[in-house]
């Protein structure tokens, strides 16, 4: 039971998603999209789940006084204090939440994003070395398409851009089509799998 | 004389009432004259909507001789309509001018509308013109939507067949992936290490199809650790992906016997929101030093993030993903990639089951016929044959 329940509902949910694609019957569509508002209030719930897990991974340690216990401590004040000031105060502008939030988590997570451009820069040293054939096709192609697309390419050679252009409409698009239609079929394959049945691991279970 | 006096009364009363009429009626011309001065549209026809569930209709007209492409030239189109139950005529809906069909939804099925139609251009309106009743009609099937129930239907008959022929006992041929068989090493090499395996199931939900990919997955390395009693961590970003990773890392260690191995702790919810979960994952990276990192679903900006760290904190890195911009990043950042399909079939080839196996054999003969399809498309269009009838049959709609 407590296996096939799970394959019922998702054989059931599975197969009423595809019929709501072919048949236009308000009644279908109607559940289709109901099913997709349950599945954002179950996610709503689990939140409290993410919760306890934090909390519980975080007060061991503090507890314990293990490694970095002071920052596991931060970590929980400040889980806290965004929690309780917007279950007060509420998240607008002007209150604690959201001053916090500007202030605090936004450059927090644009500095996180900014370190991509020096990954950037050692991926690229590391991919672009001309060890083997395929890498110096890799590094010419690379190089005529950074070059083309900035104004010294074009100040260096006017044609450099159309160059550039050809690379990504033909033979990196090529590349990428056939890329998108393998996973498009495998995830159509993977779906038939889950809605049947047959695969069963990601419920913990074959 | 009294009587005299009466019918010059009346006469004179006659006269005002023959007055007023002229000048209202003169009125009245001025007015119609200053309405009509915008030529209407014409040829309104109201038909069922084709391939909907039966609340709509579609009105197509002709437009007004005066909407030319000239700027301002009229405003638009008033919409009225009416019904066999309340006939009188009630403004709808205003469409821009250059404007030639318009669909009326949320109606009543069953019921017959009645519309009318006039150009505007501000205070001015064109006379009204009227169109026949008609009826919403549901329609069962989105007959545009045919050739993807054909090509659904092939697919479905080809991976059930294969997987009937495997059932069968059949011996069916998967090529090997260089990824997975790195699986395996890669956790010996955590197991003599003494090191932690650090599994990210991607950055997506569980609406995600390569986050349940990932999972599965997740399964077939969670049994492998629990058999070397290798120490495993799975942070995740989303609560949902937290209870199923739960489940499967469980479900994987009771599956191999060793139940008391596992701790909850293994899949960890460290973040809700992006940059803050690549902050986590690093940080687990640079202290807990895992021995291999394993990447394997959905990922966006943080993938070169969370690889180029890995890269230098010394792991053995093994990455899956159907995205293709970031596939790129993780080329060059990790040991192994699993590209597009490849993420997709790698819970098949590890379980090494023949109903698994089966499906991919199915989804590659369909992989043939596409890439038939495909040259001949080529065909067709280089000879220019058929006028784009062999492309648009493949058109989503």
């Amino acid at each position: 039971m407590k296996t096939q329940l799970p394959i019922a509902i998702a054989f059931l949910s599975g197969f009423i998603m595809v019929i709501a694609f072919f048949i236009p019957e308000q009644h279908l569509e109607d559940f289709s999209q109901n099913l997709l508002t349950f599945v954002t209030i179950v996610g709503g719930f689990t939140l409290l789940l993410g919760i306890v897990s934090i909390m519980r991974a975080n007060i061991q340690v503090v507890v314990k006084r293990g490694k970095e216990w002071g920052f596991k401590l931060l970590l929980i004040l400040m889980l806290l204090t965004m929690s309780i000031s917007s279950f007060i105060w509420g998240t607008r502008e002007g209150t604690v939440y959201h001053w916090m939030f500007q202030n605090m988590q936004a450059p927090m997570m644009s500095t996180m994003f900014s370190l991509l451009a020096f990954f950037i820069a050692s991926a690229a040293y590391r991919a672009f070395r001309a060890r083997t054939k395929e890498a110096t096709i890799l590094l010419v192609t690379s190089v005529i398409v950074m070059l083309g697309r900035i104004p010294l390419g074009q100040f260096l050679w006017d044609k450099l851009p159309i160059y550039t252009d050809w690379i990504m409409a033909y033979p990196n698009l090529a590349v990428q089509r056939g890329i998108i239609i393998g996973a498009a079929l495998g995830a159509a394959s993977m779906s038939l799998r889950i809605i049947l049945g047959i695969e069963r691991t990601y419920m913990g279970k074959g | 004389m009294f009587r005299t006096l009466r019918l010059k009364y009346l006469a004179t009363l006659l006269t005002l009432l023959c007055v007023f009429a002229a000048t209202a009626q003169a009125a009245e011309s001025e007015q119609d004259t200053l309405a009509i001065t915008i030529a209407p549209p014409a040829d309104l026809q109201v038909n069922d909507t084709p391939d909907d569930g039966g609340g709509s209709l579609t009105l197509t007209w002709k437009l007004s001789p005066d909407d030319t492409e000239k700027l301002g030239d009229i405003d638009g189109y008033e919409i009225f309509r009416a019904s066999r139950r309340d006939t009188s005529l009630k403004l709808i809906s205003m469409v821009g001018d250059n404007t030639t069909s318009f669909t009326d939804a949320g109606l009543e099925r069953g019921q017959e509308y009645s519309y009318a139609l006039r150009a505007k251009r501000g205070d001015s309106n064109s006379l009204l013109i009227y169109s026949d009743f008609a009826q919403p009609k549901i329609n069962w099937f989105r007959s545009y939507r045919l050739n993807m129930l054909v090509l659904l239907l092939v697919f479905s008959a080809s991976v059930l067949l294969y997987i009937r022929s495997a059932k069968g006992g059949k011996s069916l041929f998967i090529r090997k992936l260089a990824g997975l068989e790195a699986v395996e090493e890669a956790v010996g090499r955590a197991t003599e290490m003494g090191k932690p395996v650090l599994f990210i199931p991607g950055i997506s939900d569980l609406d995600e199809i390569q986050t349940l990919a990932g999972l599965s997955i997740l399964g077939r390395v969670a049994r492998i650790t629990a058999q070397y009693e290798t120490p495993l961590v799975v942070p995740v970003l989303y609560p949902m992906a937290l209870a199923a990773a739960g489940e499967v890392v469980k479900g994987a260690y009771l599956d191999s016997g060793k139940s008391d191995s596992f701790k909850p702790d293994m899949v960890r919810y460290v973040a809700g929101e992006q940059f803050a979960y690549v902050a986590a994952v690093n940080g687990i990276m640079l202290r807990e030093k895992p021995a291999a990192n394993i990447y394997m679903g959905a990922f966006y900006a943080e993938s070169l993030l969370l690889a180029e760290t890995g890269f230098a904190a010394g792991a053995i890195q093994i990455a899956g993903t159907a995205m293709p911009e970031q596939l790129p990043f993780f080329i060059a950042a990790c040991d192994y990639t699993l590209m597009g399909e490849e993420l997709y079939a790698a819970s098949a080839c590890l379980s090494k089951e023949p109903l698994m196996l089966g499906s991919l054999k199915g989804q590659d003969l369909v992989k043939i016929a596409l890439v038939g399809c495909i040259l001949l498309g080529v065909i067709f269009e280089l000879l220019q044959f058929g006028d784009g009838f062999f492309a648009r049959l493949f058109l989503e709609r």
